[in-house]
């Protein structure tokens, strides 16, 4: 760069050190803009992540299938309050579609566990031995139930961490034991790998999983033998979920005799459909965070014109002599940009500062995660280089354009 | 060779609401390359006005002004500047330094829009400051200086580009008797010793007497125009 820049933003960091009150007051919109900007991003592309994280527990490429009707937003009321959904629809539309890779299906109900002197209430779930594979469940001691299990009605369980933390000693082995489930004995053939918390904030790992039919004949109630608590299915290829998920809703809808105008007594979900409720309110999050950083860069940006014409008035002497010994309009100008964007670029690298301290600081007292990326820093800087472009064009201008004579003789 | 100023016919015409003010009425003027002129008249004849136009500060509104064989009065804003940058160097009643602007920093003023180099910048400045006898003053603040030390910068600022041509309206009006002498020796020596030509405004006559040529405005037109002095004959060559 030119001597000529280096000198005029040396001057320009000057006069900003001269006058730290006005110039700190002038910059407070753009460094409270900056960091909102930073701040928000951080933590709207940390919640982001963990959401994507908590989707992608449920497995992959999954529709889930609910009786009853759901509201858009995904809130319900209790599973399997309606019996409208059977095994026999789940063995069905594996028939019927082959863009399912494959059906599964389960029923739940929370129950007392023993083992030993001690009990826990967990959800019980009775399933089909392909819901494991569908919800992408693996082991870390054990392993699954079969197809012999499930026609056996075998009294065999597989149970999560947090199970295991609540009825077993620190490092007891929980295989091969034997738990009471409802007074039940079963034993224990494998442990869950965890899975942390599920998008809606559910405790995935305090889980009990036995055979669908031990669960009808042992444990549940004997009423609505055959119905399920929710269906499972999966395809290969994430583009066929929402074709797989029409194809479920006509075939459902036929086997429940359903007329054209009547609603779906039952609600399918894809694992897609589910990331995108997710991502909308990070989006309305981010949305907000716009428009409080844009309300604040544009404060930020009138007061740094502000303060400009301010100075020009007040240096319109200077102003006079700089080009009576040959300053033409755009060095002018350039001056009095360079001073804009030294105002706004500072303001921004405190913004950017205190963004990322605001951003680490959620994440320590909040716990929520926060993801700092570069670009968004990248982004911030740009913005205040902007802002201090486009309100110290009009200062600077109007400067450029002063008469020299009069400049001089300005009291 | 062209003389340095030929003003033909000039007129200044400002317009202040529905009123005129003929502040130049068909002035005309020539002077040479080397020469150290002393403008006089009373208040409102229009002698700034006139220096303001052969400073190319300003333009006059008919008639024309040739510095060095240019017409400045077809040249645009920044052309002027240009010029000014080049061939003109101010010195002013009320010195105009920048305040809070070391004595170094307001000498390399010119500089700064030529795009030299900082080091350039410096030692030039510094140089120009020496010739009038500021060394050691540098980096003083235009507060920490007396008003004869601040014109010396205002001097050093306006000769830092070597002009050809040094315009003073009124140099010594803010001095006194003392700082006066003193700038008045350091304007002749220039134009002694470098051949710069001097213009200068003044109502003193004491000043006046370092000049060599004195003219006399009077209601926008030149009343009396003499030689007070015979011009050394031999003026330094390429000075
Ligand atoms: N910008 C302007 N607008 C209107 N009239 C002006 C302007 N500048 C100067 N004048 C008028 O032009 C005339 C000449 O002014 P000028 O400043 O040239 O006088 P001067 O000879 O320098 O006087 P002084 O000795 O007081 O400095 C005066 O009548 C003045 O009022
Ligand atoms: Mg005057």
């Amino acid at each position: 760069m030119s001597a000529f820049v280096w000198l005029t933003i040396l001057t320009a960091l000057r006069i900003l050190a001269r006058n730290r009150m006005r110039a700190g007051l002038t910059m407070l919109g753009i460094v409270i803009g900056v960091a909102a900007v930073i701040a928000m991003v951080s933590i709207g592309e940390g919640a982001k992540r963990a959401v994507q994280a908590q989707i992608a527990t449920m497995g992959t490429n999954v529709i889930v299938i609910f009786p009853g009707v759901t509201s858009a937003s995904g809130v319900r009321g209790s599973q399997g309050s309606a019996m409208t959904l059977t095994v026999s629809d789940a063995l069905d539309l594996k028939k019927r579609i082959p863009l399912l890779a494959d059906t599964g299906w389960a029923k739940r109900d929370v129950m007392q566990i023993i083992y030993g002197n001690r009990n826990w209430n967990g959800p019980i779930n009775g399933i089909s031995p392909s819901y494991l594979t569908i919800r992408d469940w693996s082991f870390t001691s054990g392993g699954p139930f079969t197809q012999t299990d499930l026609e056996s009605a075998a009294r065999v369980a597989l149970i999560g961490q947090t199970i295991v933390g609540n009825l077993f000693e620190p490092g007891e082995e929980p295989v091969g034991a034997v738990i009471r489930i409802k007074n039940v004995p079963f034993h224990v053939i494998g442990v869950l790998a965890p899975k942390g918390q599920s998008a809606q904030g559910a405790d995935q790992d305090d889980v009990i999983f036995i055979p669908f039919s031990t669960a009808e004949r042992k444990v549940f109630g004997t009423s609505f033998i055959g119905s399920v608590g929710a269906m499972f299915g999966s395809t290969d290829q994430v583009e066929d979920l929402p074709m797989a998920a029409e194809q479920i809703r006509e075939v459902l809808r036929s086997r429940h005799r359903i007329q054209t105008e009547q609603e779906d007594d039952f609600t399918i979900r894809t694992q897609v459909d589910i990331g995108k409720v997710q991502e909308g309110t990070s989006e309305t999050l981010t949305m907000m965070l716009f428009a409080i950083a844009s309300v604040s860069l544009l404060v930020g940006g009138i007061g740094i014109m502000n303060i400009l014409l301010v100075s020009v008035t007040e240096r319109t002497r200077e102003i006079g002599v700089r080009m009576a010994v040959g300053a033409k309009r755009r060095h002018i100008m350039m001056q009095f940009l360079i001073e804009a964007m030294t105002l706004s670029l500072v303001g921004g690298l405190l913004g950017i500062v205190l963004g990322v301290a605001g951003a680490k600081l959620t994440t320590l007292i909040a716990g929520w995660p926060t993801i700092i990326s570069g670009n968004v820093i990248l982004l911030a800087f740009s913005f205040s280089l902007v802002v201090g472009l486009f309100f110290g064009l009009y200062p600077a201008n109007k400067a450029a354009r002063l008469n020299p004579i009069e400049a001089l003789r300005y009291e | 060779m062209n003389p340095l100023i030929e003003c033909e016919d000039v007129w200044k015409i400002y317009r202040v609401g529905d009123m005129e003010v003929h502040a130049l009425r068909g002035l005309s003027l020539t002077i040479e390359q080397g020469e150290f002129v002393a403008i006089m008249g009373s208040s409102g004849s229009g002698k700034s006005t006139l220096m303001n136009i052969l400073g190319c500060l300003d333009q006059p509104t008919k008639g024309r002004y040739r510095l060095n064989g240019i017409e400045a009065g077809n040249l645009k804003p920044d052309q002027l500047a240009g010029i000014r940058n080049q061939q003109i160097g101010f010195v002013f009643q009320s010195f105009n330094l920048i305040p809070r602007t070391s004595a170094l920093e307001n000498a390399q003023l010119p500089l700064f829009y030529r795009g030299l180099s900082l080091k350039e910048q410096r030692a030039q400045a510094a140089a120009a400051l020496g010739r009038v006898g500021l060394q050691g003053r540098e980096h003083h603040y235009p507060t920490q200086l007396s008003g004869g030390q601040q014109q010396r910068v205002a001097i050093a600022r306006a000769l830092v580009t070597s002009p050809s041509l040094l315009l003073a309206d009124e140099p010594t009006g803010n001095l006194d008797t003392q700082s006066s002498q003193e700038i008045m020796k350091i304007l002749e020596t220039l134009n002694r010793d470098e051949g710069i030509t001097i213009i200068l405004v003044t109502h003193e006559v004491d000043v006046a007497a370092f000049a060599a040529r004195e003219i006399v405005i009077k209601d926008g037109q030149v009343l009396s125009d003499r030689v007070t002095k015979e011009r050394p004959t031999a003026i330094p060559v390429g000075g």
